[in-house]
Order: C-alpha cells, then sequence, then structure tokens
C-alpha cells in the first residue's frame, strides 16, 4: 500500500531525510521509530503528500504522490503531529467539513461522519467546539478527521505525544481497533508503545533507515542488549565473582549495590539464578532493565559500527 | 472549493467578524448618507440623484479601505498559526481551490455588506422622482470590483505571514499606496502621471461612480485581483516545496 523508494528530502543545504527506502503492505501496521529529529515526521509528511520528495518516489495505493497527488490523497488519512484544529468550529461541523473536502458523496457523508464520530468515541461532544475540549478529545478530533471516508492508508504522526498515561493508553486502544481493514503507519519515540500496536518496525536516526524488521526479529535481534540486575543477600563483589563464570554472561560489573549483567540471551535468567542458588545465597533481586530507544539506538547504530571499526584495525 | 468556501463562512459568523464588519459598514455608510444629504438640501441647486451617490461611493470606498483587510487578515495568516493548513494540503484539494474557496467566502461577505447599503436608495424614493437606476448599478458595481481587489491584495498577504496583524496592517498600507499614487501630481511628468493613474487603484472608481461602466476600469480591476489570486496560489506552492508552512 505504500512504497517509499529511496526518499530523500532537503531543505536546502539541511538532508532531513538521507535515501530512505521501506514499504508497508496492505492490512499490515508498522510503527515508525526514532529519536526527535530524526526524519519521521518529515517521511510522513512526504507521504502524506504536504510536500514533494526532492528525490526518490512514494507511492501510496499504487499511486505516485507527486505525479497524481489526488488520487493518492484521496486513500490516505492523515494525522498531523499535534492534531492542529479550528477552534471557532464544533465537532461535527469540522467533520462535516472535512467529508467535504475529502470528496466524500453528498449521500454518503452523514453515514461517514457518523461512523467516525462512533469510532473515535466523540458521539457525546458532537456539538461542542473543538477548542473548549480537553487535548485528549480534540487528539481524537484529529484521528476522527484521518479517519473519515474510510482511507486504506492510516498516515499517523505521534498521535500519542503531550497526552497524559490514561489519555496514551485510550488513544492507543483506538490505533489497535483500527488495524487489520486499514494499512496503519503511526510514528511514535517510544518503544513500548510501537511493541504493543505494532506488527512491524521502521528505524530511522539522522535521516536514514536503521532497521526494519518485526518485532520477533527486532527483538532477537536485540536479546542480548538487555541488561539484568541481580542483587543477593552477599556484598556484590563476591556476587560478580561468581556470576562472572556463568556460561552466557559476557559482562558483569558492580553497580549501585547491584550487580549488572550483560548477557548473551534470555535464556542466562536461568543459568544466573541456578548459579546463586548453588552458592546457598538467596536473591532479592532479578530483574531486566527495560529497553529504552535509547538502547536500541546504541545497539543498532553505535555497535555495529564500533565492530567495523574494530574489525578494520584486525582486533577481535 | 466549495468545502473550504462553507468553511469559511462559518468562520466569519461564529466569530462575529463578519456581523461586526457588516454592522460597523453599514452606521458609518449611513452617516456619510446623512452627511451628504444634509450637504445637498443645505446647498441646494445641485444634481440630487446624481452628485449625492457619487459622493457617496466615493465616501464608501475610503471606509472599504478600511474594513476589508480586516476580513482577510486571518485567511491564511490563521491556518499557518494553526497548523491547519498542513492537514488541508492533505486533502484532496488543490491550491487553486482552498485560495478561491476563501476569496469567494470573503466576497460573500462584501456582496452581503454591499447589499445592505441598498436600502438607502430605497429610503430616498418617497424623495425622488425616479431611482438613479444607471448610477446605482455602475456605482455598486464599481465598489464591488475594488472590493474584490482589495481582498485579492489582502489574501496574498496573509499567506505570507503567520500573524494576522501584520497582515492586516501591511494590506492596508499597500491599498493605501495604491491609492496615493497619483497625489503626486504636481512633482511628476506628464508620461509618468499618465502611468501612475492607469496603476491606480483608486481613480478607476470615478467613471463608475458618475454612472459609467467602462471596461478598461472593468479588466484592470478584474486583472488585479486575478494576478493577487495567481500570486497567492504560486506562493503557497513555493512555501510547499520548500517545506514551510
Amino acid at each position: 500500500m505504500i512504497e517509499v523508494c529511496n526518499l530523500t528530502k532537503r531543505f536546502g543545504d539541511f538532508i532531513a531525510v538521507d535515501d530512505v527506502s521501506f514499504s508497508v503492505g496492505s492490512g499490515e501496521c508498522v510503527g515508525f521509530l526514532g529519536p526527535n529529529g530524526a526524519g519521521k515526521t518529515t517521511t510522513m509528511r512526504v507521504i502524506a503528500g504536504i510536500f514533494p520528495p526532492t528525490t526518490g518516489v512514494v507511492r501510496v495505493g499504487g499511486h505516485d504522490v507527486r505525479r497524481e497527488p489526488g488520487a493518492a490523497r484521496r486513500v490516505l488519512g492523515y494525522f498531523p503531529e499535534n492534531a492542529p484544529f479550528y477552534p471557532e468550529m464544533s465537532v461535527q461541523g469540522y467533520l462535516a467539513f472535512v467529508a467535504r473536502a475529502k470528496r466524500v458523496a453528498r449521500a454518503d457523508r452523514a453515514t461517514h461522519i457518523e461512523k467516525a464520530l462512533a469510532e473515535c468515541g466523540l458521539r457525546e461532544v458532537r456539538h461542542r467546539l473543538v477548542g473548549k475540549l480537553s487535548k485528549g478529545y480534540r487528539q481524537r478530533v484529529g484521528l476522527s478527521q484521518a479517519l473519515l471516508g474510510d482511507p486504506e492508508v492510516l498516515v499517523l504522526d505521534e498521535p500519542t505525544s503531550g497526552l497524559d498515561p490514561g489519555q496514551v493508553s485510550e488513544i492507543r486502544e483506538l490505533v489497535k481497533s483500527l488495524r487489520g481493514q486499514r494499512t496503519i503507519v503511526f510514528s511514535s519515540h517510544i518503544l513500548s508503545e510501537v511493541s504493543q500496536v505494532a506488527q512491524r518496525v521502521v528505524i530511522v536516526d539522522r535521516g536514514r533507515l536503521v532497521a526494519e524488521d518485526s518485532l520477533e526479529g527486532l527483538s532477537g535481534r536485540l536479546a542480548g542488549a538487555v541488561p539484568l540486575w541481580v542483587r543477593a543477600d552477599v556484598a556484590p563483589e563476591a556476587l560478580r565473582a561468581v556470576l562472572v563464570g556463568v556460561a552466557g554472561v559476557e559482562r558483569a560489573e558492580v553497580s549501585d549495590g547491584r550487580v549488572r549483567l550483560v548477557v548473551r540471551d534470555e535464556g542466562v535468567v536461568e543459568a544466573v539464578s541456578r548459579a546463586v542458588a548453588e552458592q546457598d545465597w538467596l536473591i532479592l533481586e532479578l530483574r531486566r532493565e527495560a529497553l529504552s530507544l535509547e538502547d536500541i539506538f546504541l545497539r543498532l547504530v553505535r555497535e555495529p559500527a564500533q565492530r567495523s571499526a574494530r574489525a578494520a584495525e584486525g582486533t577481535p | 472549493m466549495n468545502a473550504v468556501v462553507r468553511k469559511e463562512l462559518v468562520a466569519y459568523f461564529s466569530s462575529l467578524l463578519a456581523y461586526v464588519v457588516i454592522a460597523l459598514f453599514l452606521a458609518v455608510s449611513g452617516f456619510y448618507l446623512y452627511s451628504n444629504l444634509s450637504f445637498f438640501l443645505l446647498s441646494g441647486g445641485f444634481d440630487l440623484t446624481r452628485g449625492l451617490w457619487q459622493y457617496q461611493f466615493l465616501d464608501m470606498r475610503q471606509y472599504m479601505l478600511t474594513l476589508l483587510p480586516l476580513l482577510t487578515m486571518r485567511l491564511f495568516a490563521e491556518e499557518r498559526r494553526l497548523g491547519t493548513l498542513e492537514l488541508l494540503w492533505t486533502y484532496p484539494l488543490r491550491d487553486v481551490e482552498i485560495v478561491l474557496g476563501k476569496f469567494v467566502a470573503a466576497l460573500l461577505v462584501l456582496l452581503l455588506m454591499l447589499a445592505g447599503t441598498l436600502l438607502y436608495p430605497l429610503l430616498l424614493l418617497p424623495a425622488e422622482a425616479a431611482l438613479p437606476v444607471e448610477a446605482l448599478v455602475a456605482g455598486y458595481l464599481g465598489l464591488f470590483l475594488l472590493g474584490a481587489a482589495f481582498l485579492a491584495c489582502g489574501i496574498l498577504i496573509s499567506a505570507l505571514t503567520e500573524s494576522q496583524v501584520l497582515a492586516a496592517a501591511v494590506t492596508y498600507s499597500v491599498l493605501l499606496l495604491f491609492w496615493v499614487l497619483t497625489w503626486n501630481e504636481a512633482a511628476v511628468g506628464a508620461p509618468v502621471l499618465w502611468l501612475l493613474s492607469q496603476l491606480s487603484l483608486f481613480d478607476r472608481l470615478y467613471t463608475f461612480v458618475r454612472g459609467g461602466i467602462d471596461t478598461a476600469d472593468v479588466t484592470y480591476l478584474v486583472l488585479f485581483s486575478a494576478v493577487f489570486l495567481v500570486w497567492t496560489v504560486q506562493c503557497l506552492g513555493s512555501r510547499r516545496w520548500r517545506g514551510v508552512r
């Protein structure tokens, strides 16, 4: 449904997106990950037809966004970051405008508006002015305009940014409920969010594609990156001395009264707890550090670079 | 385009801007009528039907210059500030449709504003032998075309900034410059003066207010609007290409 081929977008001398290629199949839900300024929004704006690519081709539903902008936009619903809104319009009035702008046939407009209101839980606030709604509701209004007219493709730019935790999970559930019949690309800088919603992730950093993989594939590649924290009823130095000998432990260091292990794979957890038990010690704490996006980048971007640098120097 | 026209009309009337502008125009042009009428009645001996409307239209022109930039200032500046222009660009709407939609909505408010003043000649009907139809038709046509030109100019300037106040101030200044272009008649030579008077937006109204319709004037005013509208479309396109809202 979405094909991005060698997309480059330059703003003057600044290269926002540099030769990025990926594709999203029909009915797929893809998470678009990257730190702020990685080129997520620029890529999504090109897909949405807001501005054309400098070089490369982007197709939505088979339509080139530059050559056939009208046809490409007809199959696409876009949610821009921060959900811009017209404060003086009512929710329903706004959706009526969107329906006309999206050229929904007059006879179908009412049905489509009702459907969008229902899907986004906006029925009760339909007559209220968008400017008077809470941020969570405004975000829903933003999603409802994207959904209106049943576009096959949804491009959602940080749909959960700036919301409180309750609202974040509401919006996340909403996006989840949209999966299946539609093709969805949504961006985020929170890994856990992407892992809950998406089947596949595309990761960008500084305008370049870093990884494109299924979540399983990615976590397989990242398994060793998950540090393990261990605390037992002995001095951490003694614990470290034992754990460093456990098969599968690549590195062990004492930190903050605990031992931090870098392990090869998840199976090492068992070996670690067995090793502690054999010493007749009690484990007081054994937890896996949550992977942050930064860790992923360290793993995917910096480590391969270091490895290849080392390889070039001839050291293992 | 229809979608944009409706949206802008909703914005005009729900924000009260249109009501306020129309009410102010009616109040002030009503006062102009009162003073013009007094002048003609007290002086006596003038051709009431021709002379009165001529003065009345010229006065209304002056007030339109003050009011119309208020109608256009928010059209693009507000969309840019809110970030909603970006959204419009993801709908299957062409830039031409967005610009024309906004222009037509503003024209409709202008039309309503002028239509309100049709009451004045009707009020004077008992005092007059017959309605000076030709003078009125030509005068209103002139005012409408001139107003359209003001609006087109205002739309371009609104597309250049995120600040509504700036948009209004610059529009007002540009239009004023077109007005005072020919004031310098003593200091410039005849050919230059001729050129300036061809360019002057406001001098174009003189034939209309005397009850005549000159195709040259109509062409100039329509072209003036068209140039600014095309310019606005170009401007949106180039901003889009460069990735600026």
